[in-house]
């Protein structure tokens, strides 16, 4: 782990090089792969070894605290806290409660999905190797990047380099930590 | 290996765009883009206009609404017809973004960026004049429901409660949606801008995107998720609004139509801001390539066909009025027709269902300047609906002894031209501070039609 280098990188002009890049080291064995791309490339992420997200599930979750929320603040202020009859009028009375509990519902779980995405992705975070990389102002323009991670206990310099060669990249670099 | 890829010549975007040019194209729209005299003098004259705003607004609570032609009958005056148009305005931003996401339309990559800054901007202005039109706006937050000292509950059952929590939870969401889909665009802007300032800003906003693939996964999930989200939301917020109306009495708002017949004028008058601002800003900036005539085209016939909804909706509104036998719906529904405020119902009539017609016309959906001024036609013609819905009803209820005329004074206009200079500074602010387009959907634009 004493390694100075985070990673070696390799860099493409296009998002079918980069996905079958990435698939080649993942082949190969590699498993700390990170990619990069100017856009969501479909498929690139399958191809570095991501499963599924659990963001809808937290999202549903984020719904379902809005939602019973919502009722719940609604009832406990019309039937518990601060009862008004009204000519006999139930209490309860649902009906009227369901539009703040669906705008609840929608709100927690747009704020599970923004932040529940912001967490997972370990965002925000100024600082990163990758980012004294060369050329690596061009990942959020044009060009499309494939690092093999040191930390990596399968990462073998020689093999990691021969790997990157063999996908013919436009160049390669290291990517100091 | 594949090539570079160039986009095609495709309607929805020109031919010869490959990534790094619009990438180039759109930044630099913020970037190096010198400041040059008509921006100049538009922010000048709204910075100008929105002074005078905060200075009324100032006097307003100083001396309360008494400055405004409201008068018991007519309570509610310019202040709600302007919230219900600028909040009507609001919708076609989240529409062209959520609804046309999902619907996998490939025309709203380059207009929706600019369409959600205007749905905020739109729904800001919106929440302020409820609060303006309070008597004691200083209570405000009397609407939050908090434990408090008073032990008092906002009032569940009431439509103005649900409209707190609508238009919050809506402008939090667009928000939240217009900022999810602007990080990898502000990532772009920090890799690009030269100046330091520029760097520390943009890289501060862009909280360390860096395009990883499981970042752009969970993007894309997200984003996806949002768009699921904000779709009912859309429907939700003029219906809510519409029941501000519609659950109260009085001739003229108690009515079942009003949600989806307030949500197509609002698809109605938000499409029409769309276009008011997409044309000059595609001239402007020499946008053509992105914003083509196509994109006009399908946003005049989206604009068409809610206008045929509106015009079904005072058909069946007028309909009603008479097929119920209410006596005082009835004598409602002739008033606007042939009493003091006769005019605006014409005009309304002459701008919302007459004029929009030449839209059937394609040489008309494609001729920028014509749609541009159909655009400012609609939206006059949409702020006399509200205006007319607010006021005539109330004016003319059930008893000739409770009838009354409101008349705006000169306030009335300064809140209303005042928000609407507010509303265009913030949009000039925007085009010079954030992409307009988003360039991160823009380069998979090209990906998609250069195969």
């Amino acid at each position: 782990m004493s390694d100075p280098r985070w990673a070696l990188m390799a860099e493409y002009e296009t998002a079918e090089a980069l996905v079958a890049a990435a698939q080649a080291a993942h082949d190969a064995g590699f498993r700390a792969i990170e990619a990069y791309a100017p856009y969501h490339v479909e498929g690139l992420a399958e191809a570095v070894g991501f499963g599924r997200s659990r963001l809808p599930a937290v999202v549903l979750a984020g719904g379902f605290v809005g939602g019973l929320g919502g009722y719940f603040l609604q009832w406990y202020a019309a039937v518990r806290s601060y009862p008004i009859e009204v000519g006999a009028r139930p209490l309860h009375s649902w009906p009227m409660f369901v539009p703040v509990t669906f705008e609840m519902t929608v709100l927690f779980a747009a704020f599970a999905a923004f932040f529940g995405a912001l967490v997972a992705n370990g965002l925000p975070s100024l600082a990163h190797p990758i980012f004294d990389a060369p050329d690596f102002d061009l990942a959020t323009r044009n060009r499309f990047f494939l690092c093999l991670r040191t930390d990596d206990p399968r990462f073998d310099e020689a093999r990691a380099g021969a790997v990157l060669d063999s996908t013919r990249p436009l160049r390669r670099a290291e990517v100091a930590r | 290996m594949a090539d570079v890829p160039v986009s095609r010549e495709t309607g929805v975007l020109r031919a010869g765009w490959g990534y790094a040019s619009v990438t180039d194209k759109i930044a630099g729209l913020v970037l190096t883009r010198p400041v040059r005299w008509p921006w100049l003098a538009a922010f000048a004259a709204t910075f100008a206009g929105t002074l005078v705003y905060l200075g009324a607004m100032t006097y307003l609570f100083i001396k309360g609404v008494g400055l405004w032609g409201i008068r018991i009958p007519v309570a509610w005056g310019y202040a709600i017809a302007d919230f219900v148009w600028w909040i009507g305005i609001g919708h076609a931003g989240t529409f062209i973004s959520a609804i046309l996401l999902l619907l996998r339309q490939r025309w709203r990559t380059s207009i929706n960026r600019f369409a959600e800054a205007m749905t905020l901007f739109a729904a800001g202005m919106a929440g302020l004049f409820p609060i303006l039109h309070l008597g004691r706006p200083w209570f405000a937050y009397w609407l939050a429901p908090y434990p408090d000292r008073m032990n008092l509950w906002p009032q569940w059952r009431s439509p103005l409660v649900w409209d707190v929590f609508a238009i919050s939870t809506y402008l939090i969401v667009s928000a939240l949606f217009w900022y999810q889909g602007l990080l990898p665009d502000l990532a772009t802007l920090r890799d690009r801008a030269t100046g330091r300032g520029k760097r520390i800003a943009y890289g501060l906003l862009a909280l360390g995107w860096r395009g990883e693939a499981r970042h752009w996964a969970r993007h894309e999930t997200a984003y996806l998720l949002l768009a699921g989200l904000a779709t009912p939301l859309v429907v939700s917020v003029h219906s809510v609004v519409a029941m501000d109306f519609a659950i109260g009495n009085t001739p003229g708002y108690h009515s079942t139509i009003f949600p989806p017949y307030f949500v197509a004028g609002a698809l109605f008058s938000g499409f029409a801001m769309v276009l008011t601002l997409a044309i000059p800003l595609r001239k402007a900036f020499q946008l053509e390539d992105f914003i083509t005539e196509l994109h006009l085209d399908h946003a005049a016939k989206v604009l068409l066909a809610t206008g045929w909804l509106v015009a079904y909706g005072y058909l069946v509104e007028n309909f009603m009025a008479f097929f119920s036998g209410d006596r005082y719906e009835i004598a409602m529904t002739v008033d606007r027709w042939t009493g003091f405020y006769a005019p605006v119902t014409w005009g309304l009539m002459l701008c919302n269902v007459a004029l929009p017609q030449v839209l059937w016309w394609r040489a008309a959906r494609r001729s920028p300047w014509l749609l541009f001024a159909l655009s400012i036609v609609v939206n006059v013609g949409m702020w006399m609906e509200r205006f007319l819905i607010v006021v005539q009803s109330t004016s003319h209820d059930f008893m000739p002894s409770a009838w009354g005329r409101f008349v705006p004074t000169r306030w009335d206009w300064i809140f209303l031209f005042g928000s609407i200079s507010m509303f265009a500074w913030l949009f000039l602010l925007f085009i010079r501070l954030l992409p307009a387009i988003s360039i991160s959907e823009m380069r998979e634009l090209v990906k998609e039609e250069s195969e």
